[in-house]
């Protein structure tokens, strides 16, 4: 699986790692709907931290679709908690 | 984050398929889809300048607030010096709000900064794809049926695309930083339109309106307590007072003399 961390790049990982990554993910993303700032933060971190040391890093010129895409690294959490209009650049 | 994790990915998803539907030849899309890549590069250049123009403006309002506040000083020691306590408490209350108004500043630019290298970097990695988009699509056109052309130009474009997705992300918030910044140095700019940071040599007579918004603008605590350091360091009290230059009191009649700092006027 290939997961995009936004603002920093694109990581291969094993596909066996692709239940972790999504129980992490669901637990960052159950923390932004109970409103709990505390806790965003870390979970957040730990999300990215395990993408980044089980992943490898794809090259610049590999062009590859990701599996799932995450926010940056210093995403916030009133970003998190904002309703995302992703309005890419690709054209129409 | 639902939103971005589930949504980033659709919307580049819906691109792509739309550019293909309308695509009858696949050469023709690839040289389409490519023209647009480049043009968008330059979009993404384009909004890097902007950032690097509104950070300019901050560090030129920072250069010319870091001026007052040494002019503000100066004068507030003449003013103890002199024995004018009315004028040098003036002259710390617009050195502290200049003060605050220049944290605010630093911590902006700093932000701007920080921004312009994401943004920059972000924009080489687009380019790096872009290139290498260009290499595949003549690829593509020489080795492939059309029917196969399709996949590996939906793989191409979807790699490219998120990489724009990803710049116009870093653009977005870079944008809504900017304009927060915008606020802070309309502010700045009123306040130096509106004498704030002059010359206190250039007082006229009493109280005037913008004395009365310093008062409110500046912390009277720390005011307070500068005022009694310089007067310490000064000696005010237990020595006479030094010859210092003359300064002209709110009110007073005597003829203002330039400053030691040569920044009168």
């Amino acid at each position: 699986m290939i997961v995009r961390i936004s603002g920093e790049g694109q990581y291969r990982l094993a596909d066996s790692d692709a239940e972790r990554v999504d129980e992490l993910r669901r637990q960052a993303l159950a923390i932004v709907d109970s409103g709990n700032e505390d806790g965003f933060t870390d979970a957040f971190a730990a999300l990215l931290d395990y993408v980044r040391e089980h992943g490898t890093l794809l090259g610049d010129d590999e062009l590859e679709g990701s599996t799932v895409i995450l926010p940056p690294a210093d995403f916030s959490f009133d970003e998190a908690g904002r309703e995302f209009t992703g309005e890419g650049l690709i054209p129409d | 984050m639902a939103g971005l994790t589930g949504r980033m990915s659709t919307v580049v998803k819906a691109k792509v398929s739309k550019l293909l539907d309308r695509a009858e030849d696949p050469a023709e899309t690839l040289d389409y889809s490519y023209q647009k890549q480049v043009e968008q590069l330059q979009n993404v250049k384009k909004g890097i300048a902007d950032v690097v123009t509104a950070k300019k403006r901050l560090q030129m309002q920072e250069s010319s607030l870091q001026q007052s506040v040494v002019k503000l000083d100066t004068q507030a020691r003449q003013a103890v010096a002199a024995g004018q306590e009315d004028l040098a408490r003036t002259a710390l209350e617009r050195k502290n709000v200049a003060q605050t108004e220049l944290q605010g500043l630093d911590t902006q630019v700093a932000e701007l900064e920080d921004q312009q290298q994401k943004l920059t970097d972000s924009e080489q990695k687009l380019r790096a794809k872009i290139e290498s988009f260009r290499t595949k699509k003549e690829v593509i056109k020489a080795q492939y049926s059309a029917a196969e052309a399709q996949v590996r130009i939906s793989e191409a474009a979807t790699g490219v695309g998120e990489q724009m997705a990803d710049v116009g992300l870093a653009m977005q918030r870079a944008v809504d930083k900017t304009e927060n910044m915008k606020a802070r140095a309309d502010a700045v700019s009123e306040l130096e339109a509106a004498g704030t940071f002059d010359d206190i040599t250039q007082l006229g007579g009493g109280e005037d309106d913008i004395d009365r918004q310093l008062k409110q603008l500046s912390s009277q605590p720390a005011v307070d307590n500068e005022l009694e350091k310089m007067k310490a360091e000064l000696g005010q009290g237990d020595a006479p007072a030094p010859v210092a230059p003359q300064i002209s009191a709110p009110g007073g009649a005597e003829q203002a003399q330039p400053s030691e700092s040569g920044e009168a006027g």
